[in-house]
């Protein structure tokens, strides 16, 4: 359908950022993320997945990348992670891709209105709670790296 | 600056001037100039062989790069059959050539491989241990049977024993190598060779 061809574009986007095609011309690069279960914040967790499959077949990178979903609530507070319910009952919800190379942001997208404030917000927050999630992905690859 | 592409391990070798380098895993193979590879032909397209290498080209092999092959002798190559070979040329923007003959003529233990024997696929990372010099496995290994071993650098493996089962143990063990510690190891041969 259209939402998931849009995620699919967003994906893409975010990847072709940081993977670095000049050192394979010709070649294409073919990316499969299968839905398991999902309970909220599919788009920055397919983000995540999809930085760890590209970390995990050892493609040049020229930085990670995360991705972090902001909700902003009615009443102004900000949620990280969202679950599905959560999503439904905010006022906003925001996606950030955000890279590992001075936490700039390569992606974003939102569904539902907000004011620059607000966004701005947001925002930091999730460079913020981009730290949490780059410190897992070395901690998965430390682990990976150990039994060898 | 200096910056990182992939993830893995920092090593250092002071010799020589010293190196530093990444030791990252990966199961998909990029052609390197003068790696050894195990190759799959393809398709005979006049005087070349098309192999399969496992990069995201096939490479080209000349009938004439065999050691002692001529125009009028020419090398017995079918379609299926396995190559050892080196890469002569592999860079990413050229189609990569491979050679089955060293830079003096002579073939060096590369050519086709017998009949029989088995093929399988393990990751980049554990034919680089196995490369090493004294590895612990390939001793250990021979103490349980004779075998004959080719090891591409593009994740291939053939294996040869006296008979399929035998062939058969040896490639569980090479496959399960890549997951398992040095001890479980040494259990599962102790095992194999204790019935």
């Amino acid at each position: 359908g259209v939402l998931e061809r849009s995620r699919e574009q967003l994906l893409r986007q975010t990847c072709e950022a940081v993977v670095l095609g000049v050192l394979h011309p010709r070649t294409a690069v073919t990316l499969v993320l299968q839905v398991l279960s999902d309970a909220g914040s599919l788009l920055s967790c397919c983000l995540n997945a999809a930085c760890m499959a590209l970390l995990d077949a050892g493609l040049p990178l020229a930085a990670l990348f995360c991705g972090v979903t902001c909700a902003l609530q009615p009443d102004g507070t900000i949620l990280l992670d969202p679950t599905a319910r959560q999503e439904q009952e905010a006022r906003a919800v925001l996606t950030f891709a955000i890279g590992s190379s001075e936490r700039k942001v390569l992606m974003a997208t939102t569904k539902g209105s907000c004011s620059v404030e607000e966004m701005q917000q947001c925002l930091a927050a999730a460079q913020h709670a981009a730290d949490a999630v780059f410190q897992f992905y070395r901690d998965s690859v430390r682990r990976r790296y150990s039994k060898s | 600056g200096l910056l990182v592409t992939k993830c893995g391990l920092l090593r250092h070798r002071p010799a020589g001037g010293g190196a530093f380098w990444v030791d990252s895993q990966q199961k998909r193979y990029v052609p390197v100039k003068g790696d050894h590879v195990i190759g799959i032909v393809t398709a005979k397209a006049g005087d070349v062989f098309r192999l399969d290498v496992g990069g995201s080209e096939p490479a080209s092999l000349s009938y004439l790069a065999f050691e002692g092959a001529t125009k009028r002798n020419r090398p017995n190559v079918q379609v299926g059959d396995l190559i050892y070979g080196q890469f002569l040329v592999a860079n990413k923007d050229m189609e990569p050539e491979m050679v089955c003959i060293d830079g003096s003529g002579r073939s060096n233990g590369m050519g086709i491989i017998g009949q029989d024997g088995f093929l399988f696929k393990v990751s980049l990372g554990l034919i680089r241990k196995l490369l090493a010099p004294k590895c612990e496995i390939i001793q250990e290994l021979s103490q349980l049977y004779p075998f004959e071993l080719v090891l591409g650098m593009n994740g291939r493996i053939w294996v040869k024993a006296k008979t399929v089962q035998q062939t058969l143990i040896i490639v569980n063990i090479l496959e399960a190598c890549e997951y398992m510690t040095a001890e479980q190891r040494k259990q599962a041969l102790a095992k194999l060779s204790g019935t």
